[in-house]
């Protein structure tokens, strides 16, 4: 049976890990490709990597560490950060990785979700969305890491992008994220209803049993960060709390 | 050990080529027809749309070659596709290894999303590649479509049906998940064949 997926993920900044609280106040978390060798080790099912100091003059450091991380382990692995090119993902892809993830600069120019299907197929592109909950109770869309807010509604997006080519749909949720309170529970059930890639929900899992409310319902996977770098949940551990709720998980 | 990939215009297959330096061992990706043959092993990675990859094959007399290897050859997802016989993916008439044929995920029909992303147990496994694989290990499967079962299945998963994970005739094998992504499963598959 196909399970449920457990993604550590982690935010890269000149070349180290770094976690901060929704989005800001950086902490050190360790070196990349150590913390990927013990997360591939432990049961991980996938890793994320987003660069989140992505420039051009840094990129070939990212490719280099991208390399480093591919010979070290042995599943697959989503990098993003800044990617705007089909170029950008060439390289990252010649590097090693197995997905990239674009955000901002696919809401800008959504003809590159397109040309990105079009040239590596949709199995490698992941449409990331940063969301928030406004006071008329509907989630929209941020861009550049939370700090630019539009008025495109998450949910439309994620359709658009899903027609665009994206094959999978990574949903942060810029209210929970940091905060160790739970996903949000009822916009990833309402974006993944609406679509027929899956849906990883991201932010707020702080506790095995918030992995358990969200992956109960309709997230394909879960992600998270600081719990996993700051060792508060181990992967074997959260695995076995799942398992026990009949939650499939590998 | 001389390792061939065969290089032709279906995706990424950098990941095959790291995953056997994992292993310890070196290849080298190529298209022409002299180093595949001379080759003591062939692997046939893909990602991607099967016409357009078997129009691609066809223009440069690749299916021809690929017919005739005559060593252990390994088919990845899509490149275990293109040796069934047919794809519903565009119409596509394929290698025809494998009398198989592919067919679409009908999403409406398994209830299930499509394309299928993750990890999935294989079954029923039946070939020397599984050689100490446990029954309902888990594979990392990337796929819309899907090989039926048939004469030439040597693994099951299930995803709405039971359907081949892996699929062999004679030298030639194919694999529906992705081995260089399957944890230590997977490389232990790729040894095994490594080791046919």
């Amino acid at each position: 049976m196909l399970t449920k997926r457990i993604i550590p993920c982690l935010d890269i900044k000149d070349g180290r890990t770094v976690k901060g609280t929704n989005f800001v106040n950086l902490r050190d978390a360790g070196d990349p490709v150590e913390l990927a060798g013990l997360y591939a080790e432990q049961g991980a099912d996938e890793l994320v990597f987003l660069d989140i100091t992505a420039t051009n003059e840094k990129r070939k450091t990212l490719a280099s560490l991208v390399n480093r991380i591919a010979h070290a382990i042995n599943i697959p692995f989503t990098v993003g950060g800044g990617i705007a090119s089909v170029e950008d993902v060439r390289v990252l892809l010649d590097a090693g990785a197995d997905k990239i993830s674009v955000n901002t600069a696919a809401f800008k120019r959504p003809d590159l979700i397109n040309e990105l299907a079009a040239a590596f197929g949709s199995q490698c592109i992941v449409l990331a969305i940063d969301a928030k909950q406004h006071d008329d109770g509907d989630w929209y869309v941020y861009l550049n890491g939370g700090t630019v807010s539009t008025s495109a509604k998450c949910t439309d997006w994620a359709i658009e992008g899903v027609k665009r080519g994206a094959g999978e749909i990574l949903l942060t949720s810029m209210d929970h994220d940091g905060s160790k309170n739970g996903f949000a529970v009822d916009i990833t059930n309402k974006v993944s209803s609406a679509l027929s890639v899956p849906v990883i929900a991201s932010g707020g899992g702080g506790t095995p049993e918030h992995f358990f409310e969200i992956l109960s319902q309709r997230a394909d996977a879960a992600l998270a960060a600081s719990i996993f770098h700051f060792k508060e949940i181990a992967i074997p551990d959260l695995k076995a709390f799942l398992r026990k709720r009949q939650i499939p998980v590998r | 050990m001389k390792i061939a990939i065969i290089k032709y215009n279906a995706g990424n297959v950098k990941s095959v080529e790291i995953a056997l330096e994992r292993l310890g061992v070196s290849s080298l990706l190529t298209d022409t027809a002299e180093e595949i043959l001379s080759a003591d092993r062939v692997i046939f990675p893909g990602v991607g749309e099967a016409s357009s990859a078997m129009r691609y094959l066809k223009e440069r007399s690749l299916d021809q070659v690929i017919r005739g290897v005559k060593q252990p050859f390994l088919g990845i997802c899509l490149g275990m596709q293109l040796m069934c016989q047919y794809s519903e993916e565009n119409n596509t008439d394929c290698l025809g290894i494998f009398s198989e044929e592919v067919k679409k995920f009908n999403p409406d029909v398994i209830q299930l999303k499509s394309p299928q992303i993750g990890w999935n147990n294989i079954f029923d496994l039946t070939s020397p590649i599984f050689a100490g694989v446990a029954e309902n290990s888990y594979g990392y499967f990337v796929h819309g479509y899907y090989a039926h079962l048939g004469m030439h299945t040597i693994a099951k998963a299930a995803y709405g049906m039971n359907y081949s994970a892996a699929l062999s005739r004679d030298n030639f094998y194919g694999v529906q998940f992705h081995p260089e992504k399957s944890a230590e499963v997977g490389s232990k598959i790729i040894q095994n064949f490594l080791d046919l």
